[in-house]
């Protein structure tokens, strides 16, 4: 167990190095850099004066060679110094804790509703008696999963709060503004787990062991919540990873729309801007939580499921 | 989609401009509100929608538009520019002298100004501003720009400070009455890049940064003691309101809709489209054309065929401007000369600037090109075909364009690129032609943009006639003459075809019927000191 702990951590920190490399070498490779983006923000029709992107080229460090500032900046992130934002001086890792709250709050309530809908969905889809009925309930995730969120967010503006007030449209105080960017979030994500969910429902309940459960007497209720849930969920907990991915992805669309703080907003600013020190910081924050949530629900299968070891060379569900 | 639009709109658009001309509300400085019999309100709160922040709000630092919206309300200028007339009056300066070649500038401070702390506005506390913004240098570029040349700045008394130039800067006048170079107190012009960007600084203006969330909002508050108004506003002593809330709000769908709601007062920022909203019905508009130059298509002459000025003659002649302007918002207009028609100095050219395709089309005919198999002109094997990268929301103004000059027979390759991409390929100086338009309220925008010594966005090899007229224009105080150089370097930058105007940008603010007294100052910049809030 121990082993196992240890060469997944060292794994992280392989996965955090490759994350900050790529997007260190993705971001100088794009056309543009920070100076002269810099240099032209305050107004021109031409090029900036070279002898001004020069300069601020130099307080940047960008004229030393590549690898230099490769190297440079790796060693500083090494000890958590990701250096300033080239837009506003500050540090970047602060300006990045300064957001963070809002879009963690965002995050782990939409995961909260997704996860409760999506099971409430799965378990609604393979529980009644009547065909048609289960076939209605299974088809919605399909629709939660294809709205654009984008969309559905301009939607739900539309309706509650532009048209009958009773959330604001923007801003990030309090739980009003919370709500309905949570479920312009939640809706996607709800709809992955209660496709996965409701198949592998579906699928487990079609097992001898579930027909024999039912052949000595236990109640749907039992046979769902007793036996077969256990089982299934399994590989939606694979999927968390993934959905937490999702879930930050979905945060760049949704702070936009409802005009919230957090770093969704940032990144795209920060791309923009060709900023490199906030761009990073938040690279590393989201390989983190990558690599933190699929770890921790390795642990977690053992304890749903005594067959599964994490002693051996793999780990499958 | 704007153009059919525009179309369905335009009778109901000329009537509503007719009823503001009836209702003697048509300025362009003055809302339809403040001249309205209401008596003032104090207090209260305008929360304004812009639709980006990067971060900064240092007067001396900003230059993008919605930040600009936000720092301008927060510091005093030494002068201030008449929106009407473009003539500068006094603001914390009550007089000012300048030398016959416009090298020294030397300014009498009014008595009494102080900063929102309560330290005096005098001749040290401009001393340290000026300083301040050159130790800013790269970070504050608009300021620092206006500052080239500095040889020094000497506090005569208290009252009267002297700044010196190595070289004629008469732009310098005009430059004391923008933002960038808005005064912070002494003690504001020693702070971090960073806390000065958030909003630590002290200013001297009507309102106070009380608090700024970047991306998110800012709030600011009436700075009661503020009692040096300039004679261009319509009133003197504080402002009128308690508080101006700033909410950023990226999404187009979004700030209509928080605006049509009641949930923000007033935005600079509605979509072109959005605007036929709020007009009327609850709402009002004012708007006032962009000073500076217009948007123009600008030819690179290191390409062996634009270096040829009857190809870049024809091509100007091609373009149909009032075509164009119909594309736009009620308020932009077509392009009468390089420079827009609010910004001082402005003569009209627009019989120089008339469509004439047979006069393109005869130009590219006896200097040799051809119509071609495909409709393109060629002529030694090179065709005349060119590529224009944008980035700004342009898309069918320039498809516009490319219809007329396909007309005469040049081809135009359109590219929609990031603004970071464009940056990139004008900084490599391999653009055909440069497309945008430059806000700033005084001709010598002509020099930074088309001098040889400037950024050249012809890239001219070589020093012209252009140039000497742009330079002496920069080292006259007389403005009889200044008047005459301007229209001069307009003139010719229009008949080489190095310059090509297009339409002229105008900035609208639509806001609730509950706001009065929105006003823009000379720059076009949003100015919330006259304005007030009905309950």
């Amino acid at each position: 167990m121990a082993r196992y702990i240890v060469k997944r951590v060292l794994q992280g920190v392989f996965v955090l190095w490759a994350a900050y490399t790529l997007s260190f070498f993705i971001l100088y490779s794009l056309p543009g850099n920070a100076a002269t983006i810099a240099a032209a923000a305050s107004g021109g029709l031409g090029a900036p004066p070279a002898a001004l992107v020069h300069k601020l080229a130099v307080e940047y460090g960008f004229d030393k060679p590549l690898s230099v500032q490769y190297v440079d900046d790796l060693w500083k992130a090494l000890r958590l110094n990701f250096g300033n934002s080239v837009q506003t001086g500050q540090s970047a890792t602060s300006a990045v804790a300064q957001v963070l709250p809002h879009t963690i709050a965002l995050a782990v309530l939409s995961l909260v509703v997704a996860v409760l809908g999506g099971l409430g969905l799965a378990i609604a889809s393979t529980f009644p008696r009547a065909r048609w009925l289960r076939q209605l309930i299974g088809a919605l995730p399909s629709l939660g999963v294809s709205i654009p969120s984008f969309w559905l967010g301009l939607l739900l503006l539309q309706a509650f709060s532009f048209d009958i007030h009773w959330f604001p449209a923007l801003g990030d105080d309090g739980i009003s503004s919370l709500v309905l960017p949570t479920v312009a979030l939640a809706i996607p994500t709800g709809g992955y787990i209660a496709q996965l969910l409701s198949r592998s429902l579906r699928i487990t309940l079609e097992q001898p062991y579930i027909d024999q459960a039912r052949a000595k007497g236990a109640s749907e209720t039992r046979v769902h919540f007793g036996h077969a849930l256990r089982n299934a969920v399994i590989p939606s907990l694979t999927m968390v990873g993934v959905l937490i991915g999702n879930l930050l992805a979905g945060t760049v669309v949704t702070e936009t729309v409802f005009s919230r703080t957090g770093i969704g907003r940032l990144i795209v600013q920060a791309v923009n801007a060709r900023d490199l020190p906030e761009v990073q910081v938040v690279v590393i924050f989201a390989a983190l939580v990558f690599v933190v949530s699929s770890l921790v629900v390795d642990l977690i299968y053992p304890l749903i499921d005594r067959r599964i070891s994490l002693t051996g060379t793999a780990v499958t569900a | 989609m704007t153009h059919r639009i525009s179309r369905v709109l335009a009778p109901v658009a000329a009537l509503g401009a007719l009823a503001l001309v009836l209702t003697g509300c048509s300025s362009g400085s003055s809302s339809p509100a403040s001249t309205s019999s209401t008596a003032v309100q104090k207090g209260g709160n305008v929360t304004v929608a812009i639709s980006s922040d990067i971060g900064c709000i240092d007067p001396q630092q900003v230059g993008n538009n919605d930040d600009i919206a936000i720092a301008r309300q927060t510091v005093a200028s030494l002068t201030s520019q008449d929106p009407k007339t473009g003539a500068i009056k006094p603001w914390l300066a009550t007089a000012w002298q300048i030398n016959s070649n416009a090298t020294s500038f030397t300014f009498d401070l009014r008595k009494g100004a102080t900063f929102a702390d309560g330290t005096p506005i005098d001749a040290a506390a401009v001393k340290a501003n000026l300083a301040g913004i050159q130790a800013l240098g790269a970070k504050a570029s608009l300021g620092s720009s206006y500052l080239s040349g500095l040889k020094g700045v000497t506090v005569v008394d208290p009252q009267t400070v002297r700044i010196d130039f190595s070289a004629p800067s008469a732009q310098f006048l005009q430059a004391t009455s923008t933002f960038s170079l808005g005064l912070v107190s002494t003690k504001s012009t020693t702070l971090s890049v960073a806390d000065r960007c958030a909003g630590e600084y002290v200013g001297s203006g009507p309102f106070a940064v009380k608090s700024y969330t970047p991306n998110s909002s800012a709030v600011l508050s009436r700075v009661s003691s503020y009692d040096w108004a300039p004679p261009t506003e319509s009133h003197t002593g504080a402002a009128y309101l308690s508080t101006v809330t700033y909410k950023v709000i990226p999404e187009a769908g979004t700030l209509t809709g928080a605006l049509k709601s009641g949930q923000i007062d007033a935005s600079p920022d509605v979509q072109t489209t959005d605007l036929p909203l709020f007009d009327g019905n609850g709402y009002t508009e004012i708007n006032r054309a962009n000073p500076g130059v217009t948007y123009n298509l600008i030819p690179n002459e290191t390409n062996a065929v634009l270096k040829d000025q009857s190809v870049r003659v024809a091509i100007q002649k091609a373009i149909d401007r009032t075509d164009v302007a119909k594309l736009l918002t009620k308020y932009d207009k077509p392009a009468t000369s390089v420079l827009s028609s609010s910004t001082p100095y402005f003569t009209s050219e627009a019989s120089k600037l008339k469509a004439d395709t047979k006069a393109a089309r005869a130009l590219l005919e006896a200097d040799g090109w051809k119509v071609g198999s495909d409709g393109v002109r060629e002529k030694d094997g090179q065709k005349l075909s060119f590529t224009v990268e944008y980035w700004q929301p342009s898309t069918e103004e320039l498809e516009l364009v490319q219809q007329e000059e396909k007309a005469i027979g040049v081809d135009l390759q359109l590219k929609f690129v990031t603004i970071a991409q464009w940056q990139s390929a004008s900084a490599s100086g391999s653009l055909d032609f440069l497309w945008g338009n430059l806000t700033r309220s005084d001709p010598d925008v002509l020099r930074t943009i088309f001098s040889t010594t400037g950024q050249n966005a012809t890239h001219r090899a070589a020093p012209a006639a252009i140039d000497t007229l742009l330079a002496d224009q920069a080292s006259t105080t007389d403005t009889a003459q200044r008047q005459k150089l301007v229209t001069e370097a307009v003139e010719q930058l229009i008949s080489s075809g190095e310059a090509d105007p297009v339409y002229q940008l105008s900035t609208t603010i639509a806001a609730s019927s509950t706001v009065h007294g929105l006003d823009f100052e000379g720059s076009s910049r949003l100015d919330l000191y006259n304005t007030w809030v009905s309950k």
